[in-house]
């Protein structure tokens, strides 16, 4: 209680110190936490991505087609539960810095295959019915203010031209992991189109989503596919939806990397900040300690009391920091959802951040402590008047 | 009044001390030798410089000696190590310092309250303790002050209380009147005559102000390193 009383009115001595040092320190765990809550974002689809999802794509690049008449083969093979397969789309929404992602997909198997999408079976009717029908995740259809009936143009940049869609269907995701901004349609739609204007570039499918029985077959069945079409014209490339989505990711892993090294420099300068505080603090306080030492309080008591009081700072900087975090990184999602379908504060980041505030507390602490501790009493005592 | 004991509370002998600056040796102390009688009330005296708190400091246990034996109430506390000493401060030593050296975010009561904090004593009791010596110094209505709301002379009396709180052996002061004014030290040194004389404590008490030493029964000059003379 006693000791309580003490840390508590000693961290807050030097008010404006105190507030100033405090200030750094939720400015640092506030941009620690959106810098790892960005890294998460990136691997966001990775996270997402299901062990018995696998993808199947052209051996020499993902920008050269598969046949479609592979369909039924990969279906052949054991383990294969469902196959679904689709193209890029990526067309333009009006201007080109609306970006999201849009696919053409076989809607029945894509949506039996991602369970985590969410569409109400009166949509799904009306989705089958429609030729030209499209579905759109929630937050896509918000951000552009979409409703059923809507009719949609997407300007071609692959399939060139002006394509007309019709949303019939918007899907919610069953968790947060799931991505509710992707707009998919039907691929006979695009096949039938491209097939009047370039007939060479029909019947291809530019992937295929395979859903296995059992995740433990994975390998086994990526192998089976492969070996199905070796030495064929398009030899295939099949691996787990997890390691496909890391495949897109490990082309910008420097910017990761860099990030990553960035959250913890915040953390590095912090230390040398709060550090720098109670070294000043503690420097004050000698007499004060050497007063405490000749009334017989030991080495532990004077330690106790400056780790406690860096402690008091760091955690009260990384609470406020935490509190911070939250609607900041909502604010942040908002205004970056062209980038980050998810944006997600996670539990983990959370832990850092605490992890972190301990850390930087102690080793802000360590020296003061030392110094303290070892100061002869008759020294620090001639500090005082 | 309580009956002196004839067996000396202080037994110095041969106590020496220097200062090392660089590879300068400075000797403080040297070979000094002398008795405090239990009930005591000494003033040591001298010109600024002489060792006159380094004197006091060994005695009290907060510094190192090079050589020689204080023994304070039959214990040679040169052979103590580090933490058995602290606690044998706790129990023994009473400080009384020229700056008050009081506690700033603490009141008058906490800081009464703050050696007791190293004992068994429960909350109620330790409460009691804390009264009682901020009663005998004449603060009883000061308890919830912090020390920047009190005179000096005030913040001298809470120092006193929490320098006899524990109802050490002795009570060491370094120029105890050294910051206040003649009234307030008047005062100060009204008190320490009167612990001295009704509860007895032995009081060694460093001066420069010959009124002060007037209220002790003894005073002792130290000079260049040596107790040149001896008055009693
Ligand atoms: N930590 C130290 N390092 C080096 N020399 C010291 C140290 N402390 C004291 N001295 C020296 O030891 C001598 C005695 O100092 P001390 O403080 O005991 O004198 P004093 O009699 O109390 O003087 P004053 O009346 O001014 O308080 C002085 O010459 C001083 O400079
Ligand atoms: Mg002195």
């Amino acid at each position: 209680m006693f000791a309580l009383k003490l840390l508590w009115r000693n961290a807050f001595r030097h008010r404006l110190r105190t507030f100033l040092t405090v200030l750094a320190i939720t400015i640092a765990i506030v941009a620690f936490g959106l810098l790892r809550t960005f890294i998460d974002a990136w691997y966001a689809g990775v996270e997402a991505s299901s062990a018995s999802r696998l993808v199947t794509r052209n051996a020499i690049s993902l920008v050269f087609p598969l046949p479609i008449s592979y369909k039924d083969r990969i279906r052949q093979v054991e383990g294969v539960k469902i196959v679904s397969y689709g193209n890029w789309f990526g067309g333009i929404y009006i201007d080109e810095k609306n970006l999201f992602a849009n696919f053409a997909v076989d809607i029945d198997s894509y949506l039996k295959l991602y369970p985590e999408f969410v569409l109400p079976p009166d949509q799904l009717a009306a989705v089958s019915r429609d030729r030209k029908a499209c579905v759109a995740g929630r937050k896509l259809a918000e951000r552009f203010g979409w409703k059923i009936g809507d009719t949609i143009v997407l300007k071609g940049t692959i399939f060139p031209g002006n394509w007309e869609f019709v949303l019939r269907g918007i899907y919610h995701g069953r968790d947060k992991t799931a991505d509710e901004s992707q707009m998919f349609f039907h691929w006979n739609y695009l096949n039938e189109t491209v097939k009047k204007l370039v007939p060479r570039r029909a019947d291809q499918a530019g992937f295929y989503m395979i859903g296995i029985t059992n995740p433990s077959l994975a390998s086994q069945v990526t192998m089976a596919i492969d070996e199905l079409f070796r030495n064929s014209l398009a030899e295939t490339l099949t691996e787990s939806e997890k390691a496909f989505a890391l495949g897109f990711i490990s082309m910008t892993e420097a910017i990761v990397i860099a990030i990553k090294l960035v959250s913890f420099v915040v953390i590095i300068i912090i230390m040398a900040v709060v550090a720098n505080t109670m070294a000043m603090t503690a420097r004050e306080r000698i007499g004060e300690y050497a007063v405490f030492k000749t009334l017989g309080f030991g080495a532990r008591h004077i330690v106790g009391m400056i780790f406690g009081e860096s402690m008091v700072i760091t955690l009260t900087g990384c609470a406020v920091g935490i509190a911070l975090t939250f609607p900041l990184a909502r604010a942040f999602a908002s205004a970056m959802s062209n980038y980050f379908p998810i944006f997600n504060v996670s539990k983990a980041t959370i832990y850092m951040d605490v992890g972190a505030a301990l850390l930087v507390g102690v080793v802000a602490g360590i020296f003061p402590a030392w110094r303290a501790v070892k100061i002869r009493i008759a020294e620090g005592l001639s500090r005082i008047g | 009044m309580m009956e002196k004991s004839t067996s000396p509370i202080v037994r110095i002998r041969n106590l020496s001390k220097s200062y090392r600056r660089g590879s300068q040796v400075i000797p403080v102390l040297e070979d000094i030798s002398f008795d405090i009688p239990d009930g005591e009330f000494l003033a040591l005296m001298g010109p600024s410089g002489s060792g006159k708190s380094t004197l006091l400091n060994l005695l009290a246990g907060i510094d190192k000696a090079d050589s020689g034996v204080i023994e304070i109430g039959g214990i040679d506390i040169t052979t103590l190590d580090e933490s058995t000493l602290a606690g044998w401060r706790a129990l023994n030593v009473g400080f009384i310092f020229q700056f008050y050296n009081l506690i700033p975010v603490l009141t008058a009561f906490e800081n009464v309250e703050l050696p007791l904090l190293l004992t068994r004593l429960a909350k109620h009791e330790r409460r009691a303790h804390v009264e009682t010596a901020l009663r005998v110094v004449g603060l009883a209505d000061r308890m919830a002050h912090y020390p920047s709301q009190l005179s000096g002379g005030q913040q001298q009396r809470v120092a006193i209380a929490r320098a006899v709180v524990t109802d050490p052996t002795i009570l060491v002061a370094d120029e105890p009147t050294g910051d206040l004014d003649r009234y307030s030290a008047g005062e100060i040194l009204d008190l320490m005559d009167r612990l001295n004389r009704e509860s007895g404590k032995t009081v060694i008490m460093v001066t420069h102000d010959p009124r002060a030493a007037e209220k002790a029964h003894s005073i002792r000059y130290l000079e260049k390193g040596e107790l040149k003379d001896v008055r009693a």
